[in-house]
């Protein structure tokens, strides 16, 4: 298999790196899974039927791609990062011409087994394509514009592209996710500065090309009381659970805000505060510290990685988890619009819980090949 | 090396920066999460329990009425009807079809029923006839399994088993008119009904009784999930009322197709024992709410037909009004017990002539001869003597001019005509003709005929202040309380009142000899009237007054007669109006007559059969 993948001077061997996988944090995402899946079941009104069952092989099938892609050697990543990043790109044009509807959304594409969602694929890609780039970059390269160009423009063409489908919260993960490598890689700071205040004054342009629906959630953010019926109302109703759900929350499968369908999508996007109404604040917080953990994890492990792609890709995978855990959060609690982001391991659905997992797996490749020093230029001479 | 030693060295420094800031927006959600479950949670679980808890009312069954002796007026009956819950059906429209070929459903019906499903939430069942047969309702159950969406439903609807012999007197029942409305939620359930007449009005509160309330939990969409917690309602109150039933329904029998009013009541207690007005009219037609054309007709009908003549018809009391102007006379001394008057046929004052109604005279007679007589030229002495305030004073003593407080709706008040009545109200002065012609009751004067009983009840029991009632009240005393307050009538004065009164009904020469109780003990006493609804012309008195039967219904004379019995000890008095009936003696003196001996038979056969019609011993639910 390593010759076959064309790359010399591996180190380690499949049974040193299955004992160099870092088995506690796997024990961990293990354990918040199975929590959600516990979420899930009282969500279904306590009973195991297909969406609990069908979440635990989505499951199964994600932890198995999570385990190859950590065993799998992480020069082959760095060597293939941008044709990965091609294939996303070609899957989000792919689905902008022949994609299905969903939702309302142009979002799935269909490649003969399974459906996919290419901006899924985009999240890993862009993280491995942008760490590959800044991995390949001097810090003087770093530091002159003229070489954020193209980085720059991986970014935003894959985020247009989403934007178009329309999915402006996928698109505006991959937009975070992109500045957050950005500053990782050392770019200056009054450069983030700028790009600060040109996208603040961009805001009026941007509202334009906002849909209606998308628009509809700012306003309603902004002023709950404008649609107490509509999209407030999904807000006002996960407060009430919230705060009805108090200290020591309600018990499991006693939540009546949940339970008698007064909480909306709450086997997806709003799953925490179903959790935080039978569970309470005690629920809720130790859920937080969960994944306060997790990131901790990404961050050690970026941090004692030797290689800058791998620092970047840890921190990357990092910073989607916490992306996708902080906006949802703030949402259900009424800190942010409502913007379709569901809570990373616990919510319902399957790419989602795919694509995380298999960043997670890139965070145990990093960490399983920590002392790897990987050249500059990874695709030309990895030997040198 | 050293080259990556300082980027990883940057990428360091800005990681913890970047893990700090993290942890802060964690701690953030921490604050936030605080801030929802302990800070706000009160309100939180407040807002969590009013969207989970709904409350529901549960309508109390509407208390029965009952005549004195227990025969149901008013009861509730079960209604058999079909609902339709629109979010069950596939589509309305064709369960209508569906449901079209089991029950009649006319197009209007089904119009009604998509309006109130357009406007209700899908799952608010909408109710779509009421009144089926049990056979209809029976093959809707049949049928319903098939028929989504669709429910029979029993409900309890208001019934009256006698009809329209006692729509005047319970009135009915209707649904709820935003006027209505007075924050009790009660009145917001659809379907209630509340009293719109007669003693369903006036006794709505105590028949309504309590609702009972059932706290159920609900899903988001409004579906009963379970009941949490259950109050049952307190039943309305039966209400018993004086009246007689089969009086009544004897009473209003009798009337045929005549239109007028007769009321009977016991002269000691005041208890209305019958109140009749015809036409009268079916309360059952109200309560299911009446149709367009049924209320048009009844609206319309020229014999008004909803009006209670008996309490709210104004008519002149014609000569049984004499009583009060003779009281006058002889209470204020302007006239003597021994006062005699020539009558000559008419008589003058000033420029005009006053007519009797017999045309050659009644010659000289005494004051129970006036009476006996109805003699007008006798009356027209008196009244000019004692002055139109004095007898209105005294008329009023006996409860004319003003509504009596009986416990029915809409009592008309009648009018006793005064000086300063007449200037306040016209900016006229009073001419003393004036007075003559209200000496017989003619002219301005009006009463009712539950005033004109009241008025016959306190010449008999003696000069007592009895007043009207309709609800016996079994809880409180009243039935042992003590006896009405003297008016102040000296007896001797009553005396000789009653003497001229019985023999209007006793002497061969009374005007209503001819309509006397022949039984010995059951002999009446009373007084016929005639009231005038048309100006008599000079012309016409030269030519000769037509008689009432050759006039147009409408101008003919109202028939009037008031009367008490037995003679001996009055028990029972009664007034009787028939609208255009012609002459007190022919028209209302035989059905006073009448209704007197079968009040009076009724009582002598209860003594000698003391069971009530009922049989079995009644039970009456208590407020």
């Amino acid at each position: 298999m390593q010759r076959f993948l064309g790359l010399r001077d591996v180190e380690l061997s499949l049974r040193q790196k299955l004992v160099g996988l870092d088995w506690s944090l796997i024990t961990l995402l293990f354990f918040t899974v199975a929590f959600g899946l516990g979420v899930l079941y009282s969500a279904e009104g306590g009973r195991v039927d297909d969406v609990v069952t069908r979440q635990g092989v989505r499951f199964g099938i994600a932890a198995c791609l999570m385990f190859a892609v950590a065993l799998i050697d992480i020069r082959f990543w760095l060597r293939y990062a941008y044709a990965f990043y091609a294939v996303g790109c070609l899957l989000l044009v792919a689905v902008e011409v022949m994609g299905t509807i969903g939702m309302g959304a142009q979002r799935w594409v269909d490649i003969g087994i399974v459906t996919i969602q290419p901006s899924e694929v985009m999240k890993l890609a862009l993280v491995l394509a942008l760490a590959r780039y800044f991995h390949s970059r001097s810090l003087e390269e770093v530091r002159r514009p003229l070489w954020l160009v193209p980085p720059l423009a991986m970014t935003l063409v894959p985020a247009a592209l989403v934007v178009r489908q329309p999915d402006l919260g996928t698109a505006l993960l991959l937009l975070i996710n992109g500045i957050i490598i950005f500053f990782l890689a050392g770019v200056r700071l009054w450069k983030f500065a700028l790009v600060l205040a040109a996208a603040v004054g961009s805001v009026p342009l941007g509202w334009q090309f906002l849909h209606g629906y998308q628009r509809d959630r700012i306003l309603t953010f902004l002023d709950p009381e404008r649609d107490p019926l509509g999209a407030g109302y999904h807000i006002l109703q996960s407060k009430i659970a919230l705060g009805a759900g108090g200290v020591f929350g309600r018990g499991y499968l006693q939540g009546t805000q949940s339970h008698l369908n007064f909480l909306p999508e709450k086997q997806t996007d709003f799953i925490f505060t179903m959790l935080a109404e039978e569970f309470g604040l005690i629920g809720g917080v130790l859920l937080i510290l969960l994944y306060a953990l997790l990131l901790a994890y990404a961050f050690a492990i970026a941090l004692r990685a030797q290689n800058q792609f791998g620092r970047l890709l840890a921190l990357g995978v990092g910073n989607m988890l916490f992306i996708y855990v902080f906006i949802n959060i703030a949402m259900v609690t009424g800190l942010v619009p409502v913007v379709g982001i569901p809570l990373p391991l616990i919510s319902y659905g399957g790419t989602a819980m795919v694509s995380l997992l298999v960043g997670f797996g890139f965070l145990l490749g990093v960490s399983v090949h920590r002392d790897i020093v990987l050249p500059r230029r990874a695709g030309v001479d990895a030997g040198a | 090396m050293r080259r990556d030693q300082t980027r990883a060295k940057l990428f360091t420094r800005r990681a913890l920066l970047l893990g700090g800031g993290q942890m802060v927006l964690l701690a953030v959600l921490g604050g936030r999460l605080y801030h929802l479950q302990v800070i706000e949670s009160d309100q939180y679980k407040m807002l969590a329990e009013e969207n989970r808890i709904s409350m529901r009312l549960l309508p109390a069954p509407r208390g029965r009425i009952f005549d004195r002796h227990g025969v149901e007026l008013a009861n509730n009956q079960q209604n058999f009807r079909v609902v339709i819950v629109p979010e069950q059906t596939h589509s309305v429209e064709e369960t209508l079809s569906a449901l079209a070929d089991i029950i009649p459903l006319e197009t209007i019906d089904r119009d009604k029923v998509l309006r109130e499903v357009r406007r209700n939430r899908p799952f608010v069942p909408v109710s779509v006839t009421d009144n089926l047969s049990w056979d209809q309702f029976a093959s809707v159950n049949l049928l319903s399994p098939e028929l989504a969406g669709v429910q029979p439903d029993a409900s309890w609807s208001r019934f009256y088993p006698f009809g329209a012999a006692f729509g005047h007197v319970v009135g009915y029942v209707g649904a709820v008119a935003e006027s209505d409305l007075t924050g009790d939620p009660l009145l917001q359930l659809p379907g209630f009904r509340i009293g719109k007449n007669g003693i369903e009005k006036t006794a709505d509160l105590a028949l309504r009784g309590r609702a009972g309330t059932s706290s159920v939990e609900v899903n988001a969409y409004g579906r009963v999930i379970r009941e949490l917690a259950r109050t049952e309602g307190t039943p309305g109150a039966d209400t018993m009322l004086t009246i007689d039933a089969e009086l009544q329904l004897f009473a209003h029998t009798r009337f045929g197709s005549e239109s007028g009013a007769a009321v009977v009541m016991e002269v000691a207690t005041g208890e209305v024992l019958a109140l009749v007005s015809t036409p009268g009219f079916d309360p059952n037609s109200f309560n299911l709410g009446i149709g367009r054309e049924e209320w048009g007709t009844l609206v319309a009908d020229s014999k008004a037909p909803l009006t209670n003549r008996a309490i709210a018809g104004q008519y002149p009391p014609g000569s049984t009004f004499k009583m009060m102007v003779g009281l006058a006379g002889l209470g204020s001394g302007a006239i003597g017990a021994g006062h005699r008057v020539f009558c000559g046929g008419s008589t003058q004052l000033g420029r005009h002539t006053f007519h009797c109604w017999k045309r050659g005279g009644h010659g000289w007679l005494d004051l129970v001869e006036a009476y006996e007589r109805s003699c007008d030229v006798y009356f027209y002495d008196v009244a000019r003597r004692t002055g139109i305030d004095r007898f209105a004073e005294t008329a009023v003593l006996f409860g004319l001019g003003a509504p009596t407080g009986l416990e029915l709706p809409s009592e008309g008040k009648g009018l006793i005509p005064t000086r300063t009545w007449k200037e306040a109200t016209r900016g006229e002065i009073w001419h003393p003709g004036e007075t003559l012609v209200a000496g017989i009751g003619q002219g301005y004067v009006l009463t009712t005929p539950l005033q004109l009983a009241v008025m016959t009840a306190r010449i008999a029991n003696g000069g007592r202040r009895v007043t009207p009632r309709l609800i016996r009240h079994l809880a409180g005393g009243h039935e042992d309380a003590e006896a009405p307050a003297a008016i102040g009538i000296p007896a001797a004065h009553l005396d000789l009142i009653r003497e001229g009164m019985t023999r209007v009904s006793n002497s061969r020469r009374g005007t209503a000899y001819a309509s006397r109780i022949t039984i010995p003990e059951f002999a009446m006493a009373g007084k016929t009237g005639t009231s005038q609804v048309r100006r008599i012309s000079k012309a016409e008195r030269l030519t000769g007054v037509r008689r009432s039967e050759d006039l147009p219904w409408i101008q003919r004379d109202h028939a009037l007669f008031v009367g008490y019995a037995p003679v001996a000890v009055p028990k029972y008095a009664v007034a009787v109006v028939v609208e255009h009936g012609g002459g007190g003696s022919k028209a209302a003196a035989p059905i006073a007559r009448d209704i007197l001996t079968e009040v009076q038979r009724r009582e002598r056969d209860r003594v000698r059969f003391p069971t009530g019609p009922t049989g079995a011993p009644l039970e009456l639910r208590r407020a």
